[in-house]
């Protein structure tokens, strides 16, 4: 094994929403890190020797230990490194809402953008457009129950929710360039599209989030982006 | 103040037997709402509008879902017995594998129920093959928390259960003592603690629901 420079690595590739998660967790922390690019089409020995379960990206290492998913892996930044600000709320029932939505993010709205991606047919676009509308709007309530008036879902500060429904906003602007459809409509869900600038425009988070037009250009260039990206 | 704490479940499911094992460890009092599924009450609907799925717990009127959000907010409200590890990098494994038997696991498990023939003999390769791999989660210990039951032996309780259930229907073995013996010897010790075993919901009535469940899987299969 080659000679570690620095006790922290994140295995992840700069365009997957998943390893912008834990990029912004470091950022916040001020935790200096090694990245290393993977290459899905070739994985690295260290990839697969860090994450042989699933094999895929973001790993986190933290001197020997291997942490993998990016949901699970803000929550170890956070309970480790605690001298920075705090990723999640303190309370118990902040913290089981910022859960709850960050599941369903992972596990009922992104998906609908990733198979928007593969439908067939005006029929099917339209309906998992309507499903992707229907979430934006749950997830405009829940921007106004865990802001409580304030600027982000974690109040003043960056926290867990913003991270976990942040990363996407590089893909949701990539989205809105190639399908023409605006899904941060002020009309629509006001809340989220006020957070969407200010959480852009944050000095930890701005140098962080993908640019959108590298993710249409990247998206044209190749596929099959998603094969090999884990949650 | 007196905390109020409501359970909506329904009597088979093992997500909401998750939330009754923590309440019990934890030795919190609470009320029972049992749902029918088919016919949600008005209560569900608005606690859990969203997902519209049990378990929901209400504590002193606000609604917690998802039942490994629930356990979290149970560890994290009441100090006592706990179930999650204090060590971050434990914390995050036990994490990791419970959503490795939420996912891949339980998947992998299903598929073997409702499959047969040479479909069925590839599902269980697999099931085995994710079986192994928590299995080497135990090591040498008598529950995946250590010398307690934890926040992961409550997460893979419904291993404990169903498989056996399983195994009765299909009439094989998926959890052989030979194969997997640590996971064998879990099982019978997460089974057999009093306070698990005063929950499982009655087995022969979860016998007819999984056959039940199997055999139309199978007529859809078949039909087309």
């Amino acid at each position: 094994m080659a000679a570690t420079t620095s006790d922290e690595k994140l295995l992840g590739l700069w365009a997957s929403p998943y390893t912008t998660r834990v990029q912004l967790a470091l950022k916040l922390k001020s935790i200096e890190y090694e990245f290393i690019q993977e290459n899905l089409q070739n994985k690295s020995e260290l990839l697969l020797q860090t994450n042989p379960v699933h094999k895929k990206i973001p790993v986190f290492i933290h001197g020997d230990k291997p942490i993998c998913e990016s949901l699970i892996i803000i929550q170890y930044i956070d309970d480790t490194w605690t001298n920075g600000p705090s990723i999640l709320p303190s309370d118990p029932y902040d913290r089981a809402m910022a859960r709850f939505w960050a599941a369903y993010i992972d596990d009922k709205w992104f998906p609908l953008l990733k198979e928007l991606g593969g439908a067939q047919g005006d029929e099917a676009r339209a309906s998992i457009v309507e499903k992707i509308f229907e979430g934006l709007v749950l997830l405009e309530e829940a921007f106004v129950k865990c802001s409580k008036g304030k600027a982000l879902f974690g109040g003043d500060n960056v926290g867990y929710l913003d991270i976990a429904l942040g990363c996407f906003l590089g893909w949701i602007k990539a989205t809105e360039i190639m399908t023409g459809i605006k899904w941060l409509d002020e009309t629509k869900i006001p809340g989220l599209v006020g957070w969407a600038e200010r959480l852009c425009s944050d000095s930890s988070v701005k140098d962080v989030l993908p640019e959108a037009q590298k993710l249409v250009e990247l998206y044209t260039m190749s596929a099959g982006l998603e094969k090999g990206v884990s949650n | 103040m007196a905390e109020e704490l409501k359970l909506f479940r329904t009597w088979s499911s093992p997500y909401s037997l998750r939330v009754v094992h923590a309440l019990k460890i934890k030795g919190l009092e609470y009320e029972t709402i049992f749902e029918d599924l088919s016919s949600k009450s008005a209560s569900l609907l608005q606690y859990n509008p969203v997902n519209k799925k049990v378990p929901v717990l209400v504590h002193n009127g606000k609604a917690i879902c998802e039942s490994l959000v629930i356990l979290e907010y149970i560890d994290e409200t009441w100090k006592q017995c706990p179930l999650l590890p204090r060590d971050p990098y434990e914390k995050a494994k036990a994490r990791f594998w419970a959503k490795f038997g939420d996912e891949k696991l339980s998947s992998s498990i299903w598929n073997v129920l409702i499959s047969q023939g040479k479909e069925q003999e590839e599902a269980i390769a697999a099931a085995v093959q994710n079986l192994k791999l928590i299995e080497e989660q135990l090591q040498e210990k008598k529950f995946f928390g250590g010398e307690k039951i934890g926040y992961l032996d409550i997460a893979f309780g419904w291993t404990a259960n169903l498989i056996s259930i399983l195994e009765e229907i299909i009439d094989l073995k998926l959890v052989d003592e030979e194969k997997l013996p640590l996971l064998s010897a879990w099982m019978q010790n997460f089974s057999d603690d009093p306070v698990i075993k005063q929950c499982w919901p009655p087995r022969d009535k979860l016998v007819v629901k999984f056959q039940a469940m199997r055999e139309s899987n199978l007529k859809t299969v078949l039909s087309q």
